[in-house]
């Protein structure tokens, strides 16, 4: 018991990142799921991250209320600007998101109430690693009730042709819409449990880099099944940390070489698990029964 | 605007446009986001950089074998990240992660060779003599950057629009699968396109440690973006419009750095950025497209 609880106590910021990581990827995922390349939740958690710290720390409201602003906040930015941006598709769509994100970022750190592009700090340390799970599974549940009904079949109708979807009578706007505010308001209830988890919030967090992140995690973990990106949020922030471990059991130094083994597992994946981690068991199981059938 | 500023815009404008040009090159021909782009412009300014400082070679000749070297890393590029993917059906977001990998193999590999601090061109590599032009002080450093990175888009305009191989790829660009059926081998010239982007951004990363004397890993990060800003509001693919865009932005952000201030630089460039998407998506010189916006 006693060595559980220090590894528990080892790995416990690792345990928390990977549950926060988890919820900014399905914010990514929520607008791919309809085929939309959107990344703006580096902005959106940027909004939640500053809106919860704010409200925390010199309004002096409790967490609850702080996480619901959080949340609220990046839902109602959401809709003026999907509504123009979601007019654009694949690429283009990406790069506004990137440019609404950069907008954000340099507006926090041009802003001197919020210290500029120093951040906040000392941020009460409210998060517990349960609650950030709660919200984890809340999320997901309310994926997995997507999948199969009259809203599930709409996105994935829009997902592959969105032309055709909307030839049915499918109003791709109102769905495209509404993907776009429920990631606002993951990404937004990610940045605070963030903020009052690392007890520090700064707009150099919220850049380009971490959206890119939050899309690998989707895209590594599988965007085929609505939990893929939390399995890809759990493998890649675990990798460095496993590798870190292992580096100098084979002789290799910390430290950039990290960094190389890093970008060719994402390769790798990405050559050759075209679905992601989570099409491997079935990728595996197929193999199989062909080599059972040839023997 | 002093005839100072306009040649410091006119200086930074070269360098956004030459590191644009290699962007749109590729994504007008594969309809790709190539993120490893900065990475290729942040290599080949160190490998200039060595050239210089251990191997004692003049800059002038330093440049072309940085960019040759560049080039040949954009044929890796494609090999490894994009040549895989083709075809496949989610190829332009698997490809921008693809892509992404490489880039962080390329900077570990750089954090590796040359460590994590900012290198410096050794003393006297390009002689700061001063010229007055304009009204204004350019130093000889500002014109032959300015001098590379006109030569570099003529030889680009000739290559694109004069020759056998501009034709392939301008083909490939219009319809890969057109240009296939008319005997185009597509493969090649996609390989080119890659080679001629990468070799353009490498130039623009020898040009851009040249001028402000520091090659560091991340010096790739200040350009990524700024290089999609310029080629959205040249028009993606219009290679005119990203040298005019690459031009505009330079002259931009020195007026606003003047007018406003330094931190408002890059807020200006992103919000100009976001309302050409919403409001003219093709940008301003880019060519009606009916699947596009």
């Amino acid at each position: 018991m006693e060595w559980l609880q220090e590894t528990y106590l080892t790995y416990q910021s690792t345990l928390g990142y990977i549950g926060l990581n988890a919820l900014l990827a399905l914010s990514v995922y929520t607008t791919l799921s309809c085929g939309q390349l959107a990344l703006s939740s580096a902005g959106f958690a940027a909004i939640g991250a500053y809106a919860a710290s704010i409200l925390t720390l010199n309004f002096g409201q409790s967490f609850p209320v702080a996480l619901l602003a959080a949340t609220a906040l990046p839902m109602l930015v959401a809709v003026p600007l999907g509504l123009p941006v979601l007019r654009i598709r694949g690429v283009f769509l990406a790069i506004a998101t990137i440019a609404f994100g950069e907008v954000v970022r340099l507006g926090l750190v041009n802003w001197d109430y919020v210290n500029g592009a120093q951040g906040l700090v000392a941020i009460p340390q409210k998060t517990s690693v349960w609650m950030i799970y709660l919200a984890v599974a809340l999320a997901l549940l309310l994926l997995a009730r997507l999948r199969g009904s009259k809203w599930g079949f709409a996105l994935e109708a829009i997902r592959e042709d969105e032309a055709a979807a909307r030839t049915m009578g499918i109003h791709t706007t109102v769905y495209k819409l509404a993907m776009l505010v429920l990631g606002a308001a993951l990404a937004g209830l990610a940045g605070a449990l963030e903020a009052h988890y690392s007890f520090m919030v700064a707009p150099n967090g919220f850049g380009f880099v971490r959206v890119v992140d939050m899309l690998v995690f989707a895209v590594v973990g599988g965007t085929v099944a609505y939990y893929g990106p939390v399995v890809g949020a759990a493998f890649l922030t675990v990798l460095p940390e496993v590798l870190r471990e292992l580096a100098p059991l084979v002789g290799i130094e910390p430290g950039p070489l990290r960094f190389l083994v890093n970008g060719v597992v994402l390769l790798s994946v990405i050559l050759f698990l075209p679905n992601g981690i989570v099409s491997l068991p079935a990728r595996l199981r197929e193999r199989r029964r062909a080599r059972s059938v040839t023997a | 605007m002093s005839g100072q500023q306009v040649i410091n815009g006119l200086f930074l404008g070269s360098i956004y446009a030459l590191f644009a040009l290699g962007y749109t090159l590729v994504f007008g021909v594969l309809d790709i986001l190539n993120l490893a782009h900065a990475a290729v412009f942040m290599l080949a300014s160190f490998v200039a950089l060595t050239l210089v400082a251990s191997a004692g070679l003049h800059i002038l000749l330093a440049l072309p074998l940085a960019v040759l070297v560049a080039g040949l890393l954009g044929l890796v590029l494609e090999r490894v990240a994009f040549r895989p993917l083709r075809g496949r059906a989610d190829s332009n977001i698997s490809g921008l992660i693809s892509s992404l990998a490489m880039a962080a193999i390329f900077e570990a590999i750089a954090h590796e060779i040359w460590g994590p601090n900012v290198a410096r061109f050794p003393f006297g590599t390009l002689t700061d003599k001063q010229l007055h032009v304009l009204g204004g002080v350019v130093s000889r450093l500002q014109l032959t950057i300015i001098g590379v990175a006109l030569g570099l888009f003529l030889v680009l305009w000739w290559l694109v629009q004069r020759t056998r191989l501009g034709r392939e790829v301008r083909a490939v660009a219009e319809s890969p699968r057109a240009a296939r059926i008319l005997g185009v081998d597509v493969d090649r010239a996609i390989a080119a396109s890659f080679f001629i982007s990468s070799a353009l951004g490498g130039a623009a990363g020898v040009l851009f440690g040249l001028a402000f004397n520091s090659v560091s890993p991340d010096m790739g990060r200040s350009v990524e973006l700024k290089g999609l800003a310029v080629i959205i509001l040249g028009g993606m693919g219009s290679m005119t419009g990203a040298v005019l865009a690459g031009f505009a932005l330079g002259l931009v952000e020195v007026f606003v750095v003047a007018h406003l201030g330094g931190s408002y630089r890059d807020a200006v460039s992103f919000a100009t950025l976001f309302l050409i998407l919403v409001l003219r998506p093709r940008g301003l010189f880019g060519a009606p497209s009916l699947r596009e916006a």
